[in-house]
């Protein structure tokens, strides 16, 4: 990723640079996109509350979600940690490839019309992403909502429609988003607009084969935990088909992908 | 029967290059669980031809030391059970004729058993894990399965090889014994390994791949080890540090989407220490709490052969007193191990001669 140091504080932030004394202003150039301006700060984040970064709103996987406050606007920081399990080379080779990934793929699908949230800064050193508050549920509730308190047919029709174009979308563009799992797809409060995120597997790619694989993830996460809320994988599908021109090649493998899932029928 | 008389199963394992045959009591106790393995020279797999006569020689005296080490009769016995999938279509005829030829002979019921489900039931006997994410890890299966809405679901499986396939065929690369597996043989060259080569890791959501792993290493084994630029323990070093991280990764990962706390991990490559190990560390690395659970049968002076012939027998005995019995001509084996994703169903209505 390059980062390019500048003096110049862009005009908006100005006012707030009183605030945020400590802020570096770096402009990111994503690759070679120089169309994207995009301004990041560098906090040197004091260390003075014990939690870090805010206040700890969830911890994942392998990140830890903070909510906290950027220059006057409701944020979230997403903290990488490294892994202890892992041996130390593969661990920090795999946390800051996927920091990386994260940062440029989220800025990458927001060109392609696909809502993420404004990325407001990257840290390679702590391994801190800083962005944008959404505010709404993730798919994951939604759905499970569905399963247990009976199913909202024109709400659901209008999630999967969303999950189709905006996936459609991204593999149009040739971004694969690498980890398609419900919980990864927020429902903003106020529009009902799907809005993705975690982009921490997410890489570039127009082959066919990826695409497929991005789908088959999707569907696999729908049918082990949302198989109660009916078939909404083809919901998606017949979205998938409107929204991307390369639906065709795109299917034929996700054909010959599921074939490829060993054991999936259990039988015996 | 009398009231305070437990119930005794007897359980047939064939599903890959073992035999085995459990005697186990409703509560769990083992009885009697003597087992044979196929072993192949170094450099070569068990194919199923081959595997099927081995079972056949072995799986009557195999039975004879299972009721004579347990002390019963074929009176004593409640019910018969066996492997039916998934594993090789040849080696799974033989315990399933078998059963069925005694089903008919002493006059008891059949049980059917899933090969995966037993393992994930026997893991929760043995260990009293109550609800956790399982992963199993195996020659034929990498899965992690978790209950939900009703039933075991996969949540992330390999797409291409199973781990324990990518380990044997790599120590076939090397020529490590097959004595008494590739796997273990692996186990104890990594300890010596020391360089971390830096190899493909292939995570996709909660799905692995592990096919472009072992392409990669078998390309730069010979390659590297010519210009001895490492030693073949570094390469088994890397090699299990690498698939070990995907593992353990795609197990945190369905924990966090499905908030559960509890790992299980079963099958043949989940005695192995390193493994275990991660997976231990996993534990410290997560804020919640949370159990590891490992059973007793991953540990690496019983071998993975522990849990043959007992496998569908601890599962069964207690599963039998509700399940409805299969009966003897619905007795069928499930090939799943042709190609990717062929399953079949073939009947057993001709023995194996």
């Amino acid at each position: 990723m390059g980062m390019i140091s500048s003096g110049e504080p862009a005009g908006w932030c100005q006012a707030h640079q009183d605030a945020q004394q400590k802020s570096h202003l770096v402009q990111l150039v994503a690759g070679s996109q120089v169309l994207l301006f995009f301004y990041i700060f560098i906090m040197e984040v004091d260390r003075v509350e014990k939690d870090g970064f805010g206040v700890l709103v969830k911890q994942g996987a392998e990140a830890r979600v903070f909510e906290s406050n950027f220059v006057g606007r409701r944020s979230i920081i997403k903290e990488r940690f490294s892994k202890k399990y892992r041996h130390p080379l593969l661990d920090s080779k795999l946390t800051l490839k996927r920091l990386n990934a994260e940062a440029r793929c989220m800025t990458k699908a927001r060109r392609l019309g696909v809502p993420t949230p404004a990325l407001y800064g990257v840290d390679p050193l702590l391994h801190t992403l800083t962005f944008e508050f959404v505010d709404g549920l993730s798919v994951k509730e939604i759905l499970l909502d569905f399963g247990s308190n009976g199913i909202n047919e024109e709400r659901l029709v209008d999630i999967a429609t969303q999950i189709g174009n905006a996936v459609g979308k991204l593999h149009d563009g040739g971004l694969i988003h690498g980890d398609l799992t419900t919980s990864n797809m927020l429902i903003k409060r106020d529009t009902n607009q799907l809005v993705l995120i975690d982009f921490g597997l997410s890489f570039t790619s127009t082959l066919p084969e990826d695409k497929a694989v991005d789908l088959y993830v999707l569907e696999r996460a729908l049918l082990s935990m949302h198989s109660s809320c009916g078939n909404v994988m083809d919901r998606i599908l017949s979205a998938y088909r409107k929204s991307s021109k390369q639906w065709s090649s795109t299917m034929n493998k996700l054909g010959q992908v599921r074939q490829r899932g060993r054991k999936r029928t259990m039988v015996g | 029967m009398a009231k305070n008389k437990t119930l005794i199963a007897v359980g047939f394992e064939g599903s890959a290059n073992k035999i085995g045959v459990g005697v186990v009591a409703l509560d769990g106790t083992i009885l009697s669980n003597p087992r044979h393995t196929y072993i192949t020279p170094p450099g070569h797999g068990f194919l199923p031809r081959e595997t099927a006569h081995h079972h056949l020689r072995h799986v009557l005296p195999l039975l004879r030391s299972a009721l004579d080490d347990a002390d019963i009769t074929p009176a004593d016995v409640d019910c018969l059970c066996y492997t039916k999938g998934p594993g090789m279509g040849a080696p799974l005829q033989i315990s399933a004729v078998a059963v069925r030829a005694l089903s008919q002979l002493w006059g008891k019921p059949i049980v059917a058993v899933n090969h995966c489900v037993a393992h994930i039931e026997m893991g929760r006997v043995v260990t009293g894990a109550e609800d956790p994410v399982v992963l199993y890890v195996s020659g034929g299966n990498t899965q992690v399965i978790a209950y939900s809405e009703g039933r075991y679901r996969i949540f992330g499986e390999t797409i291409d090889i199973a781990v324990g396939n990518c380990l044997d065929r790599f120590a076939r690369v090397l020529t490590l014994s097959n004595d008494p597996s590739p796997g273990y043989n692996i186990e104890q060259l990594a300890k010596k390994g020391e360089k971390f080569i830096d190899l493909p890791y292939v995570v996709k959501g909660m799905d692995v791949s592990f096919s472009g792993i072992l392409s990669y290493i078998e390309a730069t084994a010979v390659e590297k080890l010519k210009n001895n630029e490492c030693t073949p323990a570094d390469l088994c070093y890397s090699l299990q540090e690498t698939l070990f991280a995907m593992l353990v990764e795609i197990t945190e990962r369905a924990m966090a989407h499905c908030d559960k706390t509890d790992v299980l991990i079963v099958g043949g490559v989940g005695c192995n220490e390193r493994l275990q190990e991660m997976m231990r560390n996993l534990k410290n690395d997560l804020l919640r709490k949370n159990n590891i659970y490992i059973p007793r049968h991953c540990c690496p002076q019983m071998l993975h052969s522990e849990t043959n012939g007992r496998r569908p027998a601890a599962v069964d005995s207690r599963r039998s007193t509700r399940a409805t019995f299969a009966g003897r001509k619905d007795a069928w084996v499930a090939d799943a191990h042709l190609r990717f994703g062929d399953v079949y169903r073939q009947k057993i209505n001709t023995a194996i001669v």
